[in-house]
């Protein structure tokens, strides 16, 4: 076996922050070698690096890339040789279809340059068939869900010819089911000879599928573990991320459950771009003071569209159903009215509906609730200077100061602000879609904790997940949704994933 | 996880530089420009009578800029704003000069007008949702046939000594109170006008080395020592030097008090309030602004309903300015007035830019076209230069961001 690619005494610094101080990497040809580390420890920055994103001369350190130093001035240069990444944020036309967007800047034209969409329609379909994402190469990027966009940027890097296939959390917005395809597309790439490297929070897959480990804390290099020679455990790598052990990845909590806080009735939301067709189909939904649910389902199944379409309105039209808070009837017509009754919802997609990235942490993290830092419209610069310092220490958000702008953080520590923005605002009812997409190990024990808190003090909390485990280990009930509609409902006690899946599987008529 | 990871850096001096070079580089530009007219003016461009004249030529083109400031940063654009200008004049005048109606209540009814324009366009804009751009292009030719329907080819005026003193005006001095006054045969110091420099330099001092002060109590980020001081030199000195030759031409005038009530006022509202936080981060991501409970359909509505108001401000000095009402005012100001936020570091795309750059820009653009005329380089080739300034300061500074 030969090696790839090697990176030797990488260091790269941003204003403030030095992301990378002597970094090595080495790997071998048709590998799957995994990147861990914790938010920010500077993983994306390493691929980025590799790839030219930051060119020759912004780094310090070599790159030997099958046998020959390189030196990237863009990405282009590394695309040439078949090293492809896919970033954390993805980065797809919204309004171009999927075939387009796949053949963008790599068109299948004749020799005067036009493009032949027959052939390029046909050769997505093959593509697409080979992720598995089954649709239509015609369908438009803003239609499709991010776990699908995902599906879409593997189809890209593998129209290229690429012998490298960097990808950076390329799990983080899928579910089980597809994750696990996913994995298996990249164990059948190494057959081909493709090496992969690939970043992941998701420590049980990186167990299960890498050849070997490299960990990344405080922008150096820990070690790199070769799982050929050595069985490798969830906890080991852990503790080589975090550097001690971590015993429980749930905090203990006790339950208290009170009255009953919200509730929705016959909730039915209509597409807002196809009239009359119902997009959510008579949901009832409560929550009680103290409590965790949890809402399961498979990509598509509608739960972002019924969070949205609560918080005033925010997703579909014509809306119908009631709403009560503490037995109440409820006004949730406009945003404001959602956010003043006490809801608050932290989105899945934070780089497009979370975060203005424009700003800097201490803006954003007060955005949701001016009123509670200004008086009389007039904004109390020390107040909010606090606010924004005692999130940042709260949920660890790694930065050089509050005063960073947020397109500069980490993914995981953007998700990390927009989660203070809601906390900042002290809802009663906390909607979290996703909450720990793209979150490290102990940054995830920190949210369940402060999810643990705020039940603890009488609000209710909703949780969205794709991932099972992280329902089951903080919910007290879950409801399980399926093409817009609660097809089960069940305490988090005696359910299982495998329950889970039977009842979105019953939908189906098949037989779990 | 109560590990505290976080390798910052303490913000270092050089840090401080990279994250504020721009503010400073636009500052620094502009003095630079400043001295080299001055020079190939041969002295006259800060002459008192020049400096004068630099503020009331710029005077309206700063109070644009104002809103269109927060226009821009809203993630819009206005176009109309030179033949509001134009409109409002016309109708100014022909209030005063055919219906006789006084001054005051036609200062009032303007700049009503000029809201209920602001508010009509701002409708389509944020309600009706149909594109600024192209929304106020139709203000701009709507309003601009209105002016020319209303004067017919006319000058109308001239108007009050009053009303003209909007912008001919000067501050009252001690001199009218019989103190004072210059012997015959010399030049009178005006040293009202003085005085208020003088407390102004202290009081921008005392303030911002309050505010310095407090900042680094609070363990915010604050600028090294020596930048600090030197800065608030320069601006001490600035102000100092600008009222010292003021003074010895006719003190203070009336529009720079506007202008400068405006610009603090403006400040304020971007940096401290509530609504100027909003306005910046609906520019910025209007959807997550959505989210987090911005009323972004309003608050686009309410920057229209500003730049109105300001536009008719401008309107009546400009009419006062050249005691009359003519079709051709305001005619391609909305291009100044845009300029001068894209020199001063104001995004196109929205949710960036600052009171102070775009003042700066406009004082760019107006030392620019006042140094130019000086000089008598015709008026195609001093807007080619200005084309190629605009497209230079938003090249540099983009190239400048990229490369960090
Ligand atoms: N353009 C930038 N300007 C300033 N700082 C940056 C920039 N890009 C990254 N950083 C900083 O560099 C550090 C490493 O970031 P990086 O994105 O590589 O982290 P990561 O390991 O990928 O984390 P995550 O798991 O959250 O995605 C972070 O502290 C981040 O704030
Ligand atoms: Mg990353």
């Amino acid at each position: 076996m030969s090696t790839i690619l090697e990176m030797r005494g990488i260091s790269k610094s941003f204003p403030g922050v030095k992301a990378l101080r002597d970094v090595n990497l080495s790997v071998e040809r048709g590998e799957i070698h995994a990147i861990c580390g914790e938010n920010g420890a500077g993983k994306s920055t390493l691929m980025k690096v590799l790839s030219g994103v930051y060119p020759h001369g912004t780094y310090e350190g070599d790159i030997i890339y099958e046998g020959e130093e390189r030196r990237f001035a863009r990405i282009a240069d590394s695309e040439h040789l078949g090293i492809i990444i896919i970033h954390q944020e993805l980065a797809l036309v919204p309004l171009l279809s999927i075939a387009e967007n796949i053949f963008l800047g790599n068109e299948t034209s004749n020799k005067f340059g036009v493009i032949d969409w027959n052939e390029a329609i046909a050769r997505t379909r093959d593509l697409l068939a080979k992720v598995g994402l089954r649709e239509s190469p015609n369908a438009l990027i803003t239609n499709l869900g991010i776990g699908k966009q995902q599906l879409v940027e593997i189809a890209k890097a593998l129209a290229k010819k690429v012998k490298l296939l960097i990808l950076d959390e390329p799990t983080a917005s899928l579910n089980e089911t597809d994750s696990a395809a996913l994995l298996k597309l990249l164990v059948g790439f190494k057959s081909q000879g493709i090496t992969s490297i690939i970043i992941s929070h998701k420590l049980n897959e990186i167990a299960q599928i890498s050849d070997s480990i490299t960990i990344l804390r405080d922008g150096a290099t820990v070690e790199t573990i070769d799982c050929r020679t050595e069985t490798i455990s969830e906890n080991r790598i852990v503790k080589s991320m975090v550097g001690r052990e971590m015993s429980d990845r749930y905090p203990p909590r006790s339950v208290e459950i009170g009255a009953r806080l919200f509730e929705i009735r016959d909730w039915r939301v209509d597409h807002p771009f196809h009239a009359g067709r119902e997009v959510i189909k008579g949901v009832n939904l409560h929550v009680s003071r103290g409590e965790v649910v949890g809402i399961a389902g498979l990509m598509g199944a509608g739960r972002t569209e019924l969070a949205m379409s609560v918080f005033g309105r925010a997703y579909g039209r014509n809306i119908r159903g009631e709403a009560f808070l503490d037995g109440k009837p409820l006004d949730l017509s406009s945003i404001q009215r959602a956010i003043r009754a006490g809801l608050a919802y932290v989105t899945e997609d934070r780089k497009s509906l979370g975060l203005v990235l424009t700003e800097d942490i201490k803006n954003n993290v007060t955005l949701a609730n001016l009123p509670g830092i200004a008086r009389r419209g007039v904004i109390d610069n020390h107040a909010e200077t606090r606010v924004a310092q005692r999130y940042r220490e709260m949920l660890n958000i790694r930065s050089s100061g509050i005063f960073q702008k947020t397109i500069n953080l980490s993914g995981g520590n953007q998700q990390k602000v927009v989660l203070s923005k809601w906390l900042f605002a002290g809802p009663q009812v906390l909607i979290l879609d996703e909450p720990t997409r793209g979150i490290d190990v102990g940054a995830k024990y920190e949210i369940y904790s402060i999810i643990n808190d705020l039940a603890a003090a009488g609000k209710g909390v909703i949780v969205i997940s794709s991932e099972m485990p992280e329902l089951l280990g903080t919910c007290d009930r879950i409801y399980v949704m399926n093409e817009g509609r609660f097809v089960d409902e069940m305490p988090a006690a005696g359910a299982s994933q495998e329950k889970i899946m039977a009842s979105i599987m019953r939908q189906y008529g098949v037989a779990a | 996880m109560s590990q505290k990871s976080n390798s910052q850096a303490a913000p270092s001096n050089a840090s401080y530089w990279r994250n504020h070079l721009r503010d400073y580089g636009m500052l620094a530009s502009l003095l630079l420009i400043m001295g080299f007219f001055e020079i190939v003016t041969g002295g006259v461009l800060l002459d008192p009578v020049n400096i004068t004249n630099l503020i009331l030529q710029n005077s309206y083109i700063v109070i644009m800029a104002l809103g269109m400031l927060l226009v821009i940063v809203g993630g819009n654009i206005d176009l109309s704003v030179g033949s509001i200008v134009g409109f409002v004049g016309a109708i100014a005048a022909s209030l005063m000069v055919y219906q006789k109606i006084p001054y005051v209540p036609v200062i009032v009814l303007s700049l009503v007008l000029g809201g209920i324009i602001g508010a009509a366009q701002g409708y389509f804009v944020a309600y009706a949702k149909i594109p600024a751009f192209i929304v106020t292009l139709a203000g701009m030719l709507i309003f601009r046939g209105l002016t020319g329907n209303l004067l017919l080819g006319q000058f109308v005026g001239p108007f009050a000594k009053g009303f003209q003193s909007i912008s001919a005006g000067f501050i009252p001095d001690f001199r009218d109170f019989g103190l004072f006054v210059a012997a015959d045969g010399q030049d009178q110091f005006y040293w009202l006008t003085m005085l208020i420099g003088i407390i102004g330099a202290a009081l921008l001092v005392l303030v911002s080395a309050r505010k310095r002060m407090r900042d680094a109590a609070a363990a915010m980020d604050v600028e090294p020592v020596a930048l600090f001081i030197g800065k608030n030199v320069i601006f001490a000195l600035l102000v100092l030097g600008g009222t010292y030759l003021l003074a010895w031409r006719k003190g203070l005038p009336n529009v720079l008090v506007i202008m400068g009530a405006l610009v603090l006022l403006y400040t304020f509202i971007t940096t401290r309030t509530t609504i100027g936080r909003r306005v910046y981060a609906m520019g910025g991501n209007r959807l997550a602004a959505e989210l987090s409970g911005v009323r972004v359909e309003r608050l686009t509505f309410l920057t229209f309903v500003n730049m109105g108001v300001l536009a008719g401000l401008a309107g009546l000095i400009v009419a006062a300015r050249l005691n009359s009402a003519t079709p051709s005012a305001g005619n391609s100001f909305e291009l100044d007035v845009i300029a001068a936020c894209f020199i001063g570091g104001v995004s196109a795309s929205g949710g960036v830019g600052k009171v102070m750059g775009v003042v700066i820009g406009a004082f760019f653009m107006g030392v620019m076209n006042n140094g130019m005329s000086i000089l008598g380089i015709g008026i195609f080739w001093q807007q080619v230069v200005k084309g190629i300034v605009l497209l230079a300061a938003v090249y540099v500074d983009l190239s400048q961001k990229s490369k960090r």
